[in-house]
């Protein structure tokens, strides 16, 4: 690699779409040579083929133990590589196990030229946490909403009161509870399951 | 009730009193709030422990000691006042290796020295005809499977950096890779040396206690400015783990445990497959062949968890070995205060203690290990990777 070159990073997630969201992060700020690996099979035989600069991976990934094994020096390791850890830098190191996403770097390579990418990294693994987080919220407000529908159907139908009396009493019942309002939904719909 | 611990584990049966101490309630009626979080790989664990994101974990004991020396990885000291478990470990070699390994064994196929010299005439003829380099299979570089693979097959002559490939693989994979012959053989933990052997791709060829009669393998580590702060939890949490090993250890409790230890969120492996480790009666064979150990996982009984630094130092010497820390006094000695059977001491009374403390180590090959001098006892070995 030239000392000016844009190194050639090697990004191993077993999530395509959260790669590409890194990877498409990192050719905007101007990283041209990113390769994905998502397949766990011979991960070190091909990361000595490709030869990278710098390497990522998600933490939920096993095959993070494999990348441990570049440390050791031995006939089977070519270039040495280390964690990217910089012992006077704790918050980044929190950060990163936070997002989720380790860095691995040769040995020799700059550590204002890492601190970009790891930043970016960083900033693109929580964007994605953040968008199935929402992802999961809709889906279970969408749920809720379902739940609560029938149960004031049958508050109305049980109880004989408008729609706008029967999310009240759901409400308040809820509010009495310290429960959340799907939650007593639910159970009115599991109570009248058994009552029928 | 203190305030709620995160331990982060790995699923594997040597966990067990762990798992068993917060499902069965021994953490709880010790006053702790446990929430166990399983990881997948040895790495995670490690960064996570040293970061505070765990106050304690499930560990390989030779991580506990590489993190205090600054092996590899950032420096943590950490302390390890409980053995999780000791021995649990085996050899397993595909059908292809141990019929070729058969071919040339004089002697027990039980006896590791007859097998390790059996492997190194496979090695030789392989290298002869021209084949591939046998590949083996272990979890960590610092891993008690690596030092173990190592020195067996180092007895029989066979160079474990020179003649064969050592490879790193996570312990859910061995048996993918054993049966697409990525690998030939792995040296790994309950139970995927059984799931090898259930689907027919692999013969376990030796149990860990062949090599060493008292190997530890996993502990309880806490980093050490944590066990400084918090000595109250920490002896809680040590008699909760003990409590669970006592429970563990009766046999009319094996088949309770494998049910606790098969849940999905634990190590989701069937509990018939998890109890034949518990009761040390594993089938070693496809067609069948059961062999009994009373050492093949020792949790908690003939004194087994009370840590034992002579075991740390053996570890220690195992690092210097191969090359991955170099010899000193003061690493000795740091390595050696990893290991704290005076925390273990502080949360049992007596009650922990053996009157007769079983000898430690035990290995099948060369001298008996001596604490006080590693370099001299390793002079005896004629295969190495010593630092100069």
């Amino acid at each position: 690699m030239g000392a000016e070159s844009s190194p050639k990073i090697v990004i191993v997630d077993e999530s395509p779409i959260r790669a590409a969201i890194l990877e498409e992060g990192l050719r905007e700020a101007g990283f041209t040579g990113v390769v994905h690996i998502s397949e766990m099979h011979s991960l070190l035989a091909r990361i000595y083929a490709l030869d990278p600069d710098v390497i990522l991976i998600d933490l939920e990934n096993p095959g993070r133990d494999v990348l441990e094994q570049m440390f050791q020096v031995s006939r089977a390791v070519r270039r040495p590589i280390a964690m990217f850890v910089d012992q006077s830098d704790a918050a980044s190191i929190q950060a990163s196990v936070d997002a989720g996403v380790s860095a691995y770097i040769v040995d020799g390579l700059k550590k204002e030229r890492i601190k970009p990418i790891l930043d970016l990294c960083i900033s693109r693994f929580n964007a994605f946490a953040k968008l199935q987080d929402e992802l999961e919220r809709t889906k279970s407000a969408l749920e809720d909403r379902k739940v609560i529908d029938r149960a004031k159907g049958i508050l109305m139908k049980l109880k004989g009161l408008t729609e706008d009396e029967a999310y009240i009493l759901l409400r308040s019942t809820a509010m009495r509870e310290k429960k959340k309002i799907g939650e007593i939904a639910q159970s009115i719909l599991t109570a009248s399951e058994m009552l029928k | 009730m203190t305030g709620p611990l995160r331990i982060g584990f790995i699923p594997l049966v040597d966990a067990a009193a762990l798992i068993v101490a917060v499902d069965k309630g021994f953490a709880a009626a010790e006053g702790l709030d446990v929430t166990l979080v399983r990881e997948v790989s040895w790495s995670n664990v490690r960064d996570k422990l040293n970061i505070g994101l765990f106050d304690a974990a499930h560990l390989l004991a030779p991580v506990a000691i590489a993190s205090s020396l600054g092996l590899g990885h950032v420096k943590i000291p950490i302390a390890a006042p409980f053995n999780l478990g000791l021995n649990g470990n085996a050899i397993t070699v595909s059908p292809a290796l141990h019929a070729a390994i058969t071919g040339e064994i004089s002697g027990d196929p039980f006896d590791p020295m007859a097998t390790a010299l059996a492997l190194a005439r496979v090695v030789a003829k392989r290298r002869k005809s021209g084949a591939e380099p046998l590949t083996f299979g272990m979890t960590f570089p610092f891993s008690t499977h690596n030092y173990q693979l190592r020195f067996w097959m180092a007895a029989g002559g066979v160079d474990p950096d020179e003649d064969v490939r050592l490879v790193v693989l996570p312990p859910p994979y061995m048996v993918d890779s054993l049966a697409s012959g990525h690998v030939d053989a792995f040296c790994v933990g309950a139970p995927w040396n059984s799931v090898a052997v259930d689907l027919g791709v692999g013969h376990i060829l030796h149990f860990v206690a062949d090599i060493l009669v008292r190997a530890v393998e996993k502990v309880l580590a806490v980093r050490q400015d944590w066990s400084e702060q918090n000595p109250e939890v920490l002896a809680a949490l040590v008699r909760a783990a003990f409590r669970a090993a006592e429970f563990i250890e009766q046999p009319q409790n094996r088949a309770e445990t494998a049910r606790i230890l098969a849940q999905p969120e634990r190590i989701g492996v069937d509990a018939e497959v998890l109890q034949r480790t518990l009761d040390g009666r594993l089938k070693i064979s496809p067609d069948g062949t059961i062999r009994e150990s009373n050492r093949y996982l020792l949790v908690g009984r003939e004194g087994a968890a009370r840590p034992d630094p002579v075991q740390a130092a053996w570890l220690y010497a195992q690092m210097v070995r191969w090359g991955q820390a170099s010899i000193s006094p003061e690493a000795l000695r740091t390595a050696q205060a990893v290991f704290r059977p005076d925390l273990y001491d502080a949360a049992l009374g007596r009650e922990g203690k053996l009157a007769d403390a079983p000898g430690a180590i035990g290995a099948f090959a060369g001298p008996a290990f001596d604490t006080n001098d590693i370099a001299g006892h390793l002079a005896a070995f004629a295969i190495g990777r010593q630092k100069s």
